[in-house]
């Protein structure tokens, strides 16, 4: 297997998934890019069956929702599925359409809307913003259940415009007015929930999209230069037709799966970074009428998506969940997942909770001296970990290669951990540090333990060095 | 009371929304007994301060700083328009912006001002698992550590020699290269400082000795090392830990009970400690919660509240009571709740410029009546 379709393969997997083994990445080589592409984005394995989760958890099953269960439930489908693009996806709209249970005090409707995020999220794109919609959790949150027809709400209809579908402006020219704000709002006056949420924790029930009709204000409105007696589907209509929309989708696939973008609220005024790539995935998903699946074929199998290598910082998710599945050993969802679960959130990033409806700042901004040593530590402890299933499979693999130089131990380690590439520098200095120890044998018993000890703690240098932290 | 050393804040926050009217009690108000039938606390077990408020039957250790005069108790803390959100409320508290949401926290932008040039990087240290976002402000280091005994970079590589030889590796792993971009220059300033903070901080456990016997609590553990870290002198100024579980919606006459006894008994051991090593005279302790609790019970506890109140303690306090407690008379309540008397920021204002002296205005953005207790 040639190095070079590995390495490209291991990209691949880290952005349109969580990262691969060296197993999977070399069975997915061997069946081709393009056919890999083409089944992350038509997955054919089975989704994670979620009972597996509630059997041994029921006290996160509906009515009931355990508060201190938090998103686990969303986190052990992201640690098991095998329809990783599918997962990310969802992580990506999470991040775009972002909605917290700071305010919405209701896990179980924050991972009921992950779960329609799923559902839709590969789709089309009009499809999915009615979805969001209609969505009792983004309703709640952007205050929608208190537009009326006699009185306006505009969180919804400005945070529609704004974060979800146009941005403010681009190339420093606004692309709506607040008068498309107020009657964007207007369209989705009577677009409320069934039920009022209730005070307690315990015994909820799902909350229900509901059209009140005499709560609709069903007047003319101008909206984007179109006039009409519109309702909330055709203000979507409107939207998705509009170029503005298509450059900003593209641009936030571009700064999720490609490389690190200057931050959302300065991309009025800031081109992107790579103004052809951000226009072709736009192109694709204006052609495909904005379908998901099309635009993500395209992006992946994009020249700057593979030239894109260790070009982003990796989320906090990314993070945990790929090492998670990396190491291997936590299919089952046992009693620690719930603690398990919150180290996203020690590394800045809780999952259903961001900061605010604009989401996290990504790229570098996840980094500060405490989130990077949680990071450092997460990964030496999870790396160093010699009994992982994941972790004896690679020392297994090092060890079929027979003895090892110290030159040839670090960039086997390298290669398997990735393939990683680390600045020149860095890899003298690992090299310095395995030649403390000489060259790598397996010949006894002895031997094989004690180089089984080395690369566990190779591998947990090579977790604390900063290319580490690029995806 | 005059000391030449650098003041120092230590931050305790109680999270989940601190009881109000059972944590100092308008015992003479036939209200308080209307309105709480179900978690009233025993008229004969409140720690009377005055003709009008108790302190809660926990709180002994409380009562008995308070009546040394080094406790000031703010009354009726809040903000307009209070959020009933615990962590948008929060947020506001971190913040310092009830409007629009803000990225900079408070403490993060006082650290900044104390220590402008980063000549110390353990100038504020955290404890907890997670980063509070009062300390989070891009480019300030903040110390971040879940246990003072085991914090660190790599603990979990064993021998203690082997370790230090794996951090040596690292040190020269994050160390500039020449031609790097600004994000990894930026990743490498960062690891070296986690690293350095690190190091600072493993002395603190190290040259501690004390007769102090702290309770076996989370509060008393993260308190002690604070004043670990405090007596090691190693220029910190600004700590900050917390407290968890004041959302007592359920069973709240014994949860809330052992909340206070395990914080009371945790400060008291705290100062205990401070003074033992004539180390309190420039500590100021400060308490806060989201927001206080509902008016009325709802049969076994209460609901998300309003208006709270806040504790100052130390040798510097002027000790008393600060503001008014609010009316608790149903036409003077917000949806059910007492209406803050009193805008946090102020008492934020106080702290930041008589104790830490730095200027206010920027970072709770605006003047605010500041209750006098320093």
């Amino acid at each position: 297997m040639a190095s070079e379709d590995i390495a490209l393969m291991a990209h691949l997997m880290r952005r349109a998934g969580f990262g691969a083994s060296r197993e999977e990445l070399e069975a997915r080589a061997a069946r081709g890019y393009e056919a890999t592409v083409e089944e992350l984005v038509n997955p054919t394995a089975e989704p994670v069956d979620r009972h597996d989760f509630y059997r041994y958890h029921p006290g996160f099953w509906k009515p009931i929702t355990s508060p201190g269960m938090g998103g686990s439930a969303w986190f052990h489908t992201m640690l098991t599925t095998q329809r990783p693009l599918e997962e990310k996806m969802v992580l990506f709209w999470h991040q775009v359409f972002a909605t917290g249970q700071s305010k919405i005090d209701n896990w179980h409707e924050l991972i009921n809307q992950a779960d329609m995020l799923r559902d839709k999220g590969m789709g089309n794109y009009r499809d999915l913003l009615v979805a969001l919609a209609k969505n009792p959790a983004m309703i709640y949150w952007l205050d929608n259940c208190d537009n009326h027809g006699h009185a306006v709400n505009e969180n919804w209809g400005r945070e529609l415009l704004e974060l979800f579908s146009l941005g403010v402006g681009m190339d420093g020219h606004p692309n709506y007015t607040e008068t498309d704000v107020r009657e964007a709002s207007r369209a989705f006056t009577g677009w409320t929930i069934a039920q009022a949420p209730p005070r307690g924790y315990y015994n909820r029930w799902d909350w229900e999209f509901e059209y009140l009709e005499e709560d609709h204000d069903d007047g003319e409105k101008t909206f984007l230069g179109h006039t009409g007696n519109f309702d909330g589907e055709d203000i979507i209509d409107i939207i998705v037709q509009q170029p503005s929309c298509h450059r900003f989708i593209a641009r936030h696939l571009y700064n999720f799966f490609v490389a690190d973008e200057a931050q959302v609220p300065a991309w009025m005024t800031t081109p992107p970074r790579d103004p052809e790539a951000v226009d072709t995935i736009a192109r694709a998903f204006a052609d495909s009428h904005y379908d998901m699946r099309s635009t993500l074929r395209v992006l992946f199998n994009s020249d700057f998506f593979k030239n894109a290598r260790f070009a982003k910082i990796k989320s906090p998710a990314e993070v945990v969940v790929g090492l998670m599945r990396l190491a291997g050993g936590f299919e089952f969802p046992g009693p620690g997942i719930g603690n398990l679960s919150k180290n996203p959130t020690y590394m800045g990033q809780e999952l259903l909770n961001p900061p605010s409806v604009e989401g996290w700042h990504t790229g570098a901004e996840w980094i500060n001296s405490g989130t990077l040593m949680k990071r450092i530590n997460f990964a030496a402890g999870l790396l160093g970990d010699t009994n992982r299933p994941g972790i004896r499979a690679l020392i297994n693999r090092l060890k079929a290669q027979g003895d090892l130089s110290p030159e040839g131990f670090v960039d086997s380690c390298l290669d398997l951990i990735g393939p990683l590439q680390v600045e020149p520098e860095v890899r003298q200095n690992l090299v310095a540090h395995a030649k403390d120890a000489g060259v790598l044998r397996w010949g006894t018993e002895q031997e094989a333990s004690t180089s089984s000890a080395r690369v566990g703690e190779m591998l947990q240098l090579i977790a604390s060095v900063r290319e580490f932290q690029y995806a | 009371m005059a000391t030449t050393k650098p003041p120092v804040l230590v931050v305790l926050q109680l999270s989940g929304g601190n009881d109000y009217m059972n944590t100092v009690v308008p015992y003479k108000d036939p209200l308080y007994w209307d309105y709480r039938p179900r978690v009233a606390l025993p008229e004969d077990q409140i720690l009377l301060l005055d003709n009008d408020v108790g302190l809660h039957p926990s709180m002994g250790p409380i009562r008995d700083m308070y009546n040394q005069g080094k406790v000031a108790i703010i009354h009726g803390v809040g903000y307009p328009n209070s959020v009933r959100s615990h962590f948008r409320s929060m947020d506001i508290w971190h913040t310092c912006e009830p409007e629009k949401t803000g990225t900079e926290g408070w403490l993060g932008l006082a650290t900044r001002e104390l220590d402008p040039h980063k000549d110390n990087i353990v100038t504020a240290v955290s404890f907890g698992p997670s980063m509070f976002r009062a300390l989070v402000v891009p480019g300030v280091p903040v110390a971040c550590v879940d246990d003072l005994d085991t914090y660190g970079l790599l603990t979990g590589i064993s021998p203690a020699q082997q370790r230090s030889k794996i951090l040596e590796r690292f040190a020269q792993n994050y160390s500039p290269v020449i031609g790097t971009d600004e994000v990894m220059k930026y990743l490498g300033q960062t690891g070296l400082e986690a690293m350095e903070g690190a190091d600072i901080l493993k002395v603190a456990p190290q040259k501690y000795s004390s007769t102090v016997q702290y309770p076996n609590t989370s509060i008393a553990k993260k308190l002690k090392g604070i004043a670990q870290v405090h007596f090691a002198d190693l220029g910190s100024r600004v700590f900050y830990c917390d407290h968890l579980g004041f959302d007592t919606h359920a069973n709240q006459v014994g949860v809330h009970a052992t909340l206070w006894t395990d914080v009371s008994t945790a400060i008291e051991a705290f100062f205990a400690d401070l003074r033992e090593h004539n180390a309190a005279d420039n500590v100021l302790m400060f308490l806060f919660t989201e927001f206080g609790r509902r008016v009325r019970d709802n049969g076994s506890g209460t609901d998300h509240g309003a208006g709270g109140v806040s504790f100052v303690i130390g040798d510097a306090v002027q000790g008393g009571q600060y503001g008014e407690y609010p009316s608790r008379k149903a036409e003077d309540l917000t949806q059910g709740d007492l209406a803050p008397s009193l805008d946090f920021r102020g008492l934020y204002s106080t702290i930041l410029e008589d104790w830490l002296h730095v200027d206010a205005k920027p970072i709770v953005k605006g003047s605010f009546e500041k209750p006098r207790f320093l």
